[in-house]
């Protein structure tokens, strides 16, 4: 097993080392990374708010239910809501949501330019299909995943005011002054670096199991699940370790 | 013309082309024939440098392709035009966009040039009013067209086809073979064709290999083929009730 995991990151790094190379014709590599980025923001876009919604709308609820006393001031509510929202809940749950959503449909397109030879016909051509697939994805998620997050972060706090207003556990003002109470700048450059670093490894390792896909169908279902489940893990654990350097 | 040299090659223990020795001249239609499973692809494969070979070595116009230098085999593989089994074409951009990518990627042309270019390629292989539909709204056989106007595209000196006749009916093929063997004459290429198809086999092989388990078994012209004394050349070629018809009119 461990030499399984040391012989599929060996590829994955020669894998990087080809896509990171010189794009063939750079006109076509920024005309290819425009269409990618309106691909990923287009695509995601809905679903992101949807999901930012009502995750901010359920924070603000269960977080008002849990700090009921008279001890603790009502702006709390805002400022834990505020925190976890822009810390953890919009970087990680939204990327993680993204593994799934971008993450395979990445999968799914470079793996069936595997099957059907597309790949092998850029390679024939002497095009680095490696570089010329993947390196705009991976650029255009740097840009399109952090706007994600931000318009996340945006709705999710959205979804609480709409909790609030609707319910009247506490009042707008109180969960406003929340919201700006000790804001820190900080923790939202923090939320976008992990947002980069996410963005990286969801295109990248989803792109990496569409690559080497051997076979038909088959293997391009399970190459679709090998890669959200890889993704997701490793997201999980350089949560962790970003977390790790950037807050201790 | 292409030269193969004792080319093998393994994979792993596996050897599946042994020591194959064949000349594909210029300007004529070189077929590859052989069953399913006899390394005719591999060594089509092994020909545009998608698997190296094992040992020997392939010689495009007296140049070693797979011992030279990335940017000399970069060189070369613009003077390639390959069409593959499934077409390979991109399904993501119209036939216009499709003919237009190589030139696109690897040319400085302008743009009213490169579309003069499409439109000519699209009009000799006779796919006129196809410009901005997508490969899935092609047939079998229009696909295998717009593949054939991609790879003449840049004006290539090799031309590879790839079994171009499978999943075809029997009249598109033919309209495919001629399209080849045109284009083969009208350009000087050098062809090589890999195929199984015996209409292919009679009709259009100027020079025709067979090749059995990996091993080149028979080499000759389409004048040879029907009247050879290879018993394994003739098990694939009269292994049809239609062809066994005509066996003893042949003799």
């Amino acid at each position: 097993m461990i030499y399984s995991f040391l012989e599929h990151l060996g590829n994955y790094f020669i894998f990087l080392r080809r896509v990171f190379s010189r794009p063939e014709k750079w006109s076509e590599f920024f005309k290819k990374m425009i269409d990618e980025m309106y691909a990923m923001g287009v695509g995601s876009l809905i679903i992101v708010m949807i999901v930012s919604t009502a995750m901010g709308s359920v924070i603000t609820l269960q977080t008002s239910l849990q700090v009921e006393s008279s001890w603790i001031p009502s702006w709390t509510i805002g400022f834990t809501v505020r925190t976890s929202v822009i810390m953890e809940l919009c970087p990680t749950i939204i990327s993680l949501l993204l593994v799934g959503n971008l993450g395979s449909r990445i999968t799914a397109e470079i793996g069936s330019m595997r099957v059907t030879e597309q790949i092998d016909a850029l390679e024939v051509m002497g095009i680095n299909p490696a570089s010329y697939l993947v390196l705009p994805k991976i650029l255009a998620s740097f840009i399109v995943n952090p706007a994600l997050i931000l318009i996340s972060i945006f709705f999710a706090l959205f979804g609480g005011y709409l909790t609030v207003l609707a319910t009247g556990y506490i009042s707008v003002y109180d969960y406003v002054d929340g919201l700006t109470s000790f804001f820190r700048m900080y923790d939202v450059w923090y939320a976008l670096t992990k947002t980069v670093i996410f963005g990286f490894i969801i295109t990248s390792v989803a792109a990496f199991y569409g690559y080497k896909i051997e076979g038909g169908a088959l293997e391009l279902g399970k190459a679709n699940t090998q890669g959200v489940v890889v993704a997701s893990f490793f997201v999980l654990i350089l949560n962790l370790l970003i977390t790790n350097i950037m807050l201790n | 013309m292409i030269v193969v040299e004792n080319v093998k090659k393994s994979f792993g223990t596996k050897e599946v082309l042994h020591n194959i020795n064949i000349t594909f001249e210029k300007g004529k239609v070189n077929l590859v024939i052989g069953r399913s499973g006899s390394g005719k692809t591999v060594l089509m494969k092994c020909l545009i440098g998608l698997l190296s070979p094992t040992s020997g070595a392939i010689y495009y116009d007296n140049k070693d392709f797979h011992h030279m230098s990335f940017g000399d085999q970069k060189k070369l593989r613009m003077d390639m035009g390959v069409v593959f089994q499934g077409s390979a074409l991109f399904d993501s951009l119209t036939i216009e966009e499709n003919v237009m990518f190589p030139l696109n990627m690897l040319t400085n042309q302008s743009q009213q040039e490169k579309l003069d270019r499409v439109n000519h390629c699209l009009q000799r292989v006779d796919l006129i009013n196809t410009n901005q539909l997508y490969p899935s709204e092609l047939s079998g056989g229009m696909k295998k067209r717009a593949a054939i106007a991609r790879a003449i595209a840049i004006n290539p000196k090799y031309l590879f086809c790839d079994e171009p006749n499978s999943g075809l009916d029997p009249k598109t093929s033919l309209i495919i073979d001629e399209l080849i063997t045109g284009i083969t004459h009208e350009y000087n290429m050098t062809t090589v064709v890999n195929t199984h198809d015996l209409n292919s086999v009679i009709t259009i092989g100027e020079t025709i290999a067979f090749i059995k388990d990996g091993t080149l078994e028979w080499h000759g012209t389409k004048d040879q083929v029907l009247v050879s004394d290879n018993e394994s050349l003739n098990d694939f070629i009269y292994a049809q009730p239609i062809t066994q018809m005509i066996r003893p009119h042949v003799k």
